[in-house]
Parts: C-alpha cells; structure tokens; sequence
C-alpha cells in the first residue's frame, strides 16, 4: 500500500472513528462507513490541510470511496 | 446534572450540603495576564468520587463537531431521563415529549477557536461542525435525535436566567397541552480565555482571591467582590400530573408558580430597588396562589455581587412580616455562577430542598454586608421543612424569572 493510502486511511479512522479493517478501498464514505454529508466535507478538508493541495468541489463531489481519495491524491498532491 | 461538585446529580448534592466549594485556579489555559484566574470547574480527574467523563455521554469522535456545553446537557438529560423512567417508545409518545434547553452563550469557545482559524488559515479550514455544534439549541437537538422527543423542540436564550425560564415555558407549555412531558434545563461552558475576559471587563467577576479560589464566591458577604464563573448543566423531566400519577413516576415535586419580568433599566445592572425581581417573584407567587409567608426556602440568584443586596431588599419588601420564618440561601457560593445552566441547577437543588427537608448553606458568608432576619443559612447546611420553595434568577438585559415548587403530597 502507498504511503498516501496509508495516511489517507488514518485520517477517516480518526475522523469517522470507525474500525481500521472496514477502511478498504471500495469503501463507500457514507454507505459503509457511516458518514455523513457534513462529515465528507470535513474529510476533505482533512485530506486537503494533510496533502496541501487544494480539493475543488466539484472534484470533491466525485470522491466517494476511500479508493477514489487515494486516486485523487496520487494523482494531484505533489 | 453535571456541575462543578460532581458529574451527576447525587454527588453535587452531597458536596453542597457539606459545604464544598468547587472553585480553583484555572490551569487548563493562560490565565496569568487575566485579572480573573479562577473558575468553578467540572472535576474530570478519574480518581476523584463521582467526577464527570464526557466519554460516557458521547462518543469522543461526536465531541469533536461540538462546544462542551453540548456535551453536558446531553449527559444531564441521559441522567434525568434515565431516573425518570420515562422512554418515548411509540410513536404516540414520541410526538407528546418535547425538549427545551437552553444556554446563555452557546459555544463560545468554539467560535474563539474558529475565530483564530479563519485569521490563520482562512475560511476553506472552517469545519461544516463549526455552525451546528456551536448554536444554543444544538443542545436540545442532540436531546430530542438520541431519545427520539418529536414534540415542541425549543430553546431559550435569556443570559443567567436561562435555566428558571427554560424550565417555566416548558411547564406551561405541558400546561397549554402542547406535550405530556418535557426535558428541560440548561447548560453552560463558559470557561475560556475570551468569557472570562469579557466578563471581568464588565466588572462581575471575583479578582481578589486568585490565591484563595474557594473563598471567592461569597454571596451577601461584606468583603465579595464579583462572581466565580461556573460550568455544567441541569435539566428536569416535567410531566403532566395525571401523566406522571397513571405510570408511578417518582415525583419530586411540582411546579405551582413561575414569572417573569423585565428590568427596563440597564444593560447589566439591576434596576437599584430590585423592582424587577420583585414584580417577578410576586408574578409566580400569585401564579401559585399562595401567599408570601407560605414559601420555606429561596434558591436565590445571589451571584457574590453588589446586586446580592438588591435581591435581599425585593425578598424583604415581598414576604414582610414573614421574613423570620424563611430560610434563603446561595447555592452560587459553592458552584459558582453556571450563567444559562444556573437556574436549572438551582431548580434541581431547590426541589432537592424539600425533598429532602434541608436547606443548603450559603458558605462563606462570614460577615453579612446587611442586616436581615432573613436566616441565610451561613456555612452549614439546616434542617427544616420545606413545602414550597422559591428559585430566583436574573440576567444581563434585566431579564428575571422565578420560579416555585411544592411538595406533593405521597
């Protein structure tokens, strides 16, 4: 696992404070982790102050699963 | 209850009526360059009796979307609705059960934090938590989602005598027929950096007895000088009283009278003959039907201020000739001044009063600042009957509210 699955699975651990072993990555933020709208917001708010990269709504609103934040992120954060 | 002698109901009584004080030098955050440094804080320490643990209450990772005061009435009323026995299990039920808790500032401590956070990082780093975990009726909310209370779901926002009024609107609105029973009180966090700021710039806080912090709150003592801000919440189930009889709820007792009234004066001081106050107590006293000299005990708001002098004077000129046979004591000066939870904690220690024939000591109260054959209760604890008890409060805005209890006869 890259070191950027890694720290993006830390963050939902500690923000959604749910079990490490259901953070795989077709985990689906909200249907299988428990979140909520308001929660994903802040997940990438979280995502953007760990990476430094600016996460624009609209990209925002494609990220659903753990998997498509670590996507993103490898792709986008320098 | 959570207040500043206990995490629950049964330990903040026990301390009061052994005269405990529940103040302290602040040492969670800088105080050094703040003219007041003490606090009457919630004990945390695990080691100590019946202290208060937010992780019993609420799950650590909801904690952090919200202001502590949030957290403490969501723990006061899990504890009330627990002793009361009462659960919303239908759907009948569900709609006839309201909530109304209110606050006097809300989440202060959150909007300083935010405050520095949009300043340093800007506004892309403010949590979608920010609005909802700091608003004053987030507290009941939280209430009515966890215990399913689809009735009236209000909240009240009258500075210090937020409790007093929030437990009177939702007695009348059980009156009115608008619920069956109704989770009320109110709740506090105000001790940070900015409140404590802000009130000493208004003048109402204790300074001089940084060094000595359980000798700060001294209500109708000639040497207090200011209040010692106090954090927790109190809330009480209220209940139709044909409602309560038909399910064999424990009652504690009943609310007979509540008033309100309005200073019309001045922004934070009380009008100077204590007009209000006493328009008010004779407001919920003529609500009861009873007359001055039936009341045992007052609950007074007796903050450890000048204006405790003002309150005496409205008490006096109220009850005349009676004033021999009524004992009148500040809780304050064991837990300090809890703002928006004060009257709702004074409440549950009145009603406490009675149930359980004691009135609870005014400590250190070592020399009254007045002459008064008002007994108010100085240091210890005294035993007596209390049939009806009175409790005062009165806020900023000159906003007053009292409220009277009766026993109920078994």
């Amino acid at each position: 696992m890259s070191d950027i699955a890694d720290r993006v699975k830390k963050i939902v651990i500690e923000h959604l404070g749910v079990d490490a072993e259901k953070v795989t990555d077709n985990a689906s933020f909200i249907d299988d982790l428990g979140a909520d709208s308001l929660d994903t917001v802040e997940l990438v708010m979280a995502f953007e102050e760990e990476f430094g990269v600016e996460i624009p709504d609209d990209a925002a609103e494609t990220i659903l699963t753990v998997g498509d934040a670590v996507k993103f992120l490898e792709k986008n954060a320098g | 209850m959570v207040s500043p002698l206990g995490g629950n109901v049964d330990t903040s009584w026990k301390n009061i009526l052994e005269g405990k004080s529940g103040a302290s030098k602040v040492s969670n955050f800088q105080v050094d360059d703040l003219a007041c440094q003490i606090a009457c804080q919630i004990p945390r320490d695990p080691s100590v009796a019946g202290h208060y643990s937010p992780d019993d209450w609420m799950e650590p990772k909801e904690q952090r979307k919200v202001d502590e005061f949030i957290v403490y009435a969501v723990a006061a009323a899990d504890q009330a609705l627990s002793d009361s026995g009462f659960k919303a299990e239908t759907y009948e039920q569900q709609i006839r059960a309201g909530v109304l808790i209110g606050s006097g500032i809300g989440g202060l401590q959150g909007i300083e934090e935010a405050a520095h956070t949009l300043a340093d990082k800007g506004p892309r780093r403010i949590s979608p938590f920010f609005i909802p975990g700091r608003l004053i009726n987030l507290a009941g909310g939280y209430v009515s989602i966890r215990h399913g209370l689809k009735g009236p779901n209000h909240a009240v926002v009258t500075a210090c005598s937020t409790g007093s009024h929030a437990i009177g609107d939702a007695s009348r609105l059980i009156a009115f027929g608008d619920a069956d029973v109704m989770v009320a009180g109110g709740t506090e966090s105000p001790v940070c950096r900015l409140s404590l700021a802000g009130f000493a710039a208004c003048k109402a806080l204790s300074t001089s007895y940084n060094d000595t912090p359980e000798k700060a709150s001294r209500p109708y003592d000639a040497d207090r000088d200011g209040f010692v801000m106090g954090e927790g919440a109190g809330v009480v189930v209220l209940e139709e009283y044909e409602h309560a009889k038909a399910r064999g709820a424990k009652i504690y007792a009943e609310v007979i009278g509540y008033g309100l009234s309005g200073d019309a004066f001045h922004i934070t001081a009380p009008s100077p003959e204590g007009d209000g106050a006493f328009r008010c107590m004779s407001a919920a006293l003529a609500r009861a039907g009873i007359s001055p000299a039936d009341v045992d005990y007052i609950n007074a708001h007796g903050t450890s201020t000048m204006a405790d002098t003002i309150e005496l004077g409205a008490v006096e000129r109220l009850v005349g000739d009676a004033a021999g046979k009524i004992a009148m004591s500040s809780t304050k000066s064991c837990i300090g001044h809890l703002l928006g939870a004060a009257g709702a904690v004074e409440a549950i220690f009145s009603v406490l009063a009675i149930r359980d024939g004691i009135a609870p000591p005014t400590i250190n109260l070592d020399t009254p600042s007045v002459e008064t054959k008002i007994d108010l209760v100085p240091h210890k604890a005294k035993k007596m009957n209390i049939d009806v008890a009175l409790s005062n409060s009165f806020g900023f805005g000159g906003t007053n509210a009292s409220l009277v209890f009766r026993k109920v006869a078994d």
